[in-house]
């Protein structure tokens, strides 16, 4: 197992020999053929140190937290609230108070949904999402919108897959009460010009929640420097374990929501008659959390760290660019989000053969690809199709796993000639 | 493993070709769905008596549940109401396993191809999608028309 500082060759580029070492799924043979993992746009794989971490957690350090004042919790307390300073440090938020864990990105965006529509929103007010939005950032709107008596308003997409900026100013107005955005489009791999987003929003006093679910895995964060309000995002999807998620807000945001959730540790105190709550990050963590999947979730940000998203995000360009030319030069193949600003997603269609053909053909010679409609029906609709293929890069992918792909897609098409 | 179990080239002919392919006015209409992958079925079902006498039906699938339904209008076209039910148990059995180790019911006929489903667990809903409109179809016998699922 490397160490890893290692992980990255003086060049700058990715040791992937290393780096594949790491991740021990990738040494499975599924139906007898070498894994070509290229969905982790879904969920990424996770290496040996992540698991080792979860392992030695629950061998050696599990106690509840913020509990006990014996050895194991206290223990356990410390663990759990490094990963916190862990994920400040990887998001550049000012405070960790700025920091709560969930479940996952969902999660952490039903919460604003339900807190800030709580305290903020009307009837008559308005939300701005977009046509590019996974479910989860527009159900917990609607939802929200349900209750309150709030409309929702979608910024629409271009033909190359951008959000369509000059349309997203005139969608903003007086009743506009927050704009809710995903950083990094999971089924077409854009990436959201985000700064640009957030300073046309607050010029008008709007905040603004982004979706970063896709970004967080990929691309070196700044949220201060972004200056959004709100981020969301998964501990799964960028080499840490499920069950793990993040919300940040900015500044005082926590002190003003309402809690999300009741239980114990998001108390001060209580009486039957009325509670005061704990301040944030408690208020919002209401009973026991993933406790292990949160300590060994530290593991993945320092892995990531290490490599450094730079090292990372070139590489996946490289391995993006190549399967872009090769795949779209193959006949009858409609590449679905061509613009220039991508992160490793190639989402496509075949003319003839339905995406589910595609995925299952290809999972027969080892080559995992996620078909469907990637939870984001709007879009589909959007571009005319129910569904695409999409195969997307991390770290651990290599051109062999492009090759695969490319001869995969060939084979696809013996078979529906 | 071979491909051609689950594509066989009856089941491709039938993703090209769909049969029966259309609208039936004033037939039962029933929608289905799979709502993991978004495709969608539009069926009509057209009942004289005891018989389905005509069924058509559109939509959108990958060639399992295209060619699924097509050859289902095909093998239900004609057939009373236990008639097709008996089909839909036969079917059902062949592509998920339940028949393994059984020689296929002749009745079925070139439903047969489809026993590679079996092989392929989340390829299962997609072959029976259209036969689960079918029969809802004809369990809403004496409820109005048009509705949507």
């Amino acid at each position: 197992m490397a160490t890893i500082t290692e992980l990255t060759r003086e060049s700058g580029a990715l040791d992937l020999d290393r780096i594949r070492a790491d991740f021990p799924i990738l040494g499975i043979r599924p139906r007898g053929k070498r894994l070509v993992y290229l969905d982790s746009a879904a969920t990424s794989q996770k290496p040996r140190q992540v698991i080792d971490a979860l392992t030695r957690y629950y061998e050696e350090e599990n106690g509840n937290i913020h509990r006990g004042v014996h050895y194991l919790s206290e223990l356990a307390t410390i663990r759990y609230d490094e990963t916190r300073e862990a994920v400040r440090r990887f998001i550049k938020a000012r405070s960790t108070n700025e920091v709560v864990f969930t479940r996952n990105t969902t999660e952490s965006i039903n919460l604003v949904a339900s807190s800030f529509g709580q305290a903020f929103v009307k009837a008559g007010d308005e939300i701005v999402v977009s046509y590019m939005e996974h479910h989860s950032n527009i159900v917990p709107w609607q939802l929200m919108a349900g209750r309150t008596g709030a409309v929702i308003r979608a910024v629409p997409v271009t033909d190359i897959g951008e959000l369509d900026l000059d349309a997203y100013e005139s969608l903003l107005n007086s009743r506009t009460k927050l704009v809710a955005l995903s950083w990094v489009s999971n089924a077409l791999g854009t990436i959201n010009p985000v700064r640009r987003i957030v300073e046309i929003a607050h010029a008008r006093g709007i905040p603004v929640l982004l979706d970063g679910a896709q970004a967080a895995p990929h691309l070196p964060i700044d949220v201060q420097s972004v200056g959004c309000d709100f981020l969301a995002f998964s501990g799964h999807k960028m080499l840490g374990p499920t069950g793990v998620g993040v919300l940040y807000a900015r500044d005082d945001w926590f002190d003003r929501l309402p809690p999300y959730q009741g239980g114990g540790d998001m108390i001060e105190t209580v009486a039957i008659e009325q509670t005061t709550y704990a301040k944030a990050p408690s208020k919002f963590e209401a009973g026991t959390p993933n406790i292990g999947s949160v300590v060994a979730f530290r593991a993945a940000i320092e892995y990531l760290e290490h490599t450094t998203l730079e090292a990372i995000s070139l590489h996946e360009h490289t391995l993006l660019a190549e399967a872009t030319e090769r795949v779209g030069a193959l006949r009858g193949i409609r590449l679905i989000g061509t613009a220039p600003s991508k992160a490793g997603v190639l989402s496509f269609t075949m003319d003839g053969v339905h995406p589910h053909d595609i995925a299952t053909i290809l999972d027969q010679q080892g080559v995992a690809i996620r078909a469907g409609h990637h939870c984001t029906q709007p879009l589909m609709t959007r571009f005319g199709c129910g569904a695409t293929a999409r195969a997307s890069f991390y770290l651990y992918n290599t051109m062999e796993d492009v090759n695969a792909l490319v001869e995969g897609l060939e084979r696809v098409r013996e078979v529906f000639t | 493993m071979d491909l051609g179990a689950l594509y066989e080239e009856v089941i491709l002919d039938h993703n090209r070709s769909p049969r029966n392919w259309g609208e039936i006015p004033g037939a039962r209409h029933i929608e289905g769905r799979n709502p993991l992958c978004g495709d969608k079925i539009s069926l009509d079902v057209l009942v004289d008596g005891d018989v389905v006498s005509d069924i058509k039906f559109t939509g959108e699938g990958c060639a399992i549940s295209k060619a699924s339904a097509s050859m289902m209008t095909q093998a239900i076209k004609g057939k009373t109401r236990e008639e097709a039910d008996r089909i839909f148990e036969g079917f059902h059995d062949l592509v998920t396993g339940k028949a393994a180790g059984a020689t296929p019911d002749k009745s079925l006929g070139s439903l047969r191809a489809f026993a590679g489903v079996a092989r392929f667990p989340t390829r299962v809903k997609c072959a029976t999608m259209a036969w689960h409109a079918l029969r809802e179809a004809l369990a809403r016998e004496g409820t109005e028309l048009r509705a949507d699922s």
